[in-house]
């Protein structure tokens, strides 16, 4: 009799039988929290940060303008262009785009339309303000400058 | 006799759900709608008088065309300092004949240029929405962030307490002028 015992066999084998479920899980999560885009961004959308973020509840009431500078230079040139859905539009064309915006919500819910800025940090001023004299024009006041958050202490 | 169970193959499953995912995964975007909230106000009336305020009431940020920030006439290289300073302005209460009356009638003033970067315009206008957010948590007995949260969603009963309590006499007047034409 030797004095070793011989080594026991260890099982090295992961179980997988829980794989799926695992996947399953991981799979509901990105379909719970996704958004499915129906436009591509054609604006350069670097987000400013703040620290003083307000959180929208009703994505329903949401309207987003997308404002940058064309990835497509070439194309549409340098200036910072306004993007609505999936065009560029001109600021005289904000109040017809409201109206649009306005209509396909409930007639109750019409004033509390909230317009989400997604401004890049390189757009200038007039635009944004162009924008804004628009919106007070076609009645819709509220409105989110689009942030990132910042921790605290790195404000400069 | 024996009878054979009916089975679905469930090999695949995961190679099927991996492939759910990582579609899932590619196409994801998480909903990002938080910023800085502003109410603007109504449409321009040619009939509406033009109302005058007094000098002291008024707390003026100018921002240049190259970013260059003038608080209260002064120059300010240093943005750390301009909350505190709004918030003195704003709970001042009639104490410095410099500052305003009461918070009532404080109101912050924002005027940039057409050639003010919007980084620029979402910095400061943070730090005066910072300065009002918080004198309201203040006034509510809640932490700056609990407010905001609270104040985002009114629906519920505590939630509309916090935000009536803290906003009580201090209304948020930040006036964003129309920008001047320097540059841009």
């Amino acid at each position: 009799m030797s004095k070793f015992k011989k080594k026991a066999v260890v099982k090295q084998d992961i179980p997988t039988s829980s794989m799926p479920d695992v996947v399953f899980m991981l799979l509901f999560f990105f379909m719970v929290t996704t958004e499915l885009r129906e436009t591509s961004i054609e604006v350069m959308q670097r987000i400013p940060e703040a620290t003083q973020l307000r959180k929208l509840q009703r994505k329903s009431l949401v309207a987003n303008l997308f404002i940058g500078e064309p990835k497509k230079t070439e194309q549409y040139g340098k200036e910072p262009k306004i993007q609505a859905d999936d065009v560029f539009i001109e600021p005289k064309d904000i109040i017809r785009w409201v109206n649009e915006q306005k209509s396909k919500l409930a007639e109750n819910e019409r004033d509390q339309l909230t317009v989400s800025l997604k401004v890049d940090t390189e757009a200038k001023r007039g635009i944004i303000a162009d924008v804004e004299t628009e919106l007070r024009k076609g009645n819709a006041r509220k409105l989110l400058y689009t942030t990132m958050e910042k921790k605290k202490d790195e404000r400069i | 006799m024996a009878r054979s169970t009916p089975e679905i193959p469930n090999a695949s499953m995961a190679d099927i759900a991996f492939l759910l995912l990582t579609f899932f995964l590619v196409t994801t975007t998480i909903a990002n709608d938080r910023g800085l909230s502003i109410q603007l106000p109504p449409p321009l009336d040619p009939n509406q008088p033009i109302v005058e305020f007094q000098q002291h009431n008024l707390f003026t940020i100018q921002v240049n065309s190259s970013d260059a920030l003038l608080v209260e006439g002064e120059p300010m290289d240093d943005v750390s300092g301009l909350k505190e300073q709004i918030k003195k302005f704003i709970l001042n209460r009639g104490a410095d004949k410099e500052l305003s009356d009461s918070p009532e009638k404080a109101i912050v003033t924002y005027k940039t240029d057409r050639g003010t970067s919007h980084k620029r315009f979402v910095q400061v206008l943070d730090i005066i929405q910072n300065a009002y957010y918080d004198i309201w948590a203040e006034q509510a007995g809640v932490t700056n962030a609990r407010y905001r949260e609270a104040a985002s969603d009114l629906s519920s009963g505590t939630n509309k307490e916090i935000y009536e309590k803290g906003r009580k006499g201090v209304p948020m007047a930040i006036s964003i002028a129309e920008p001047t034409k320097v540059g841009g």
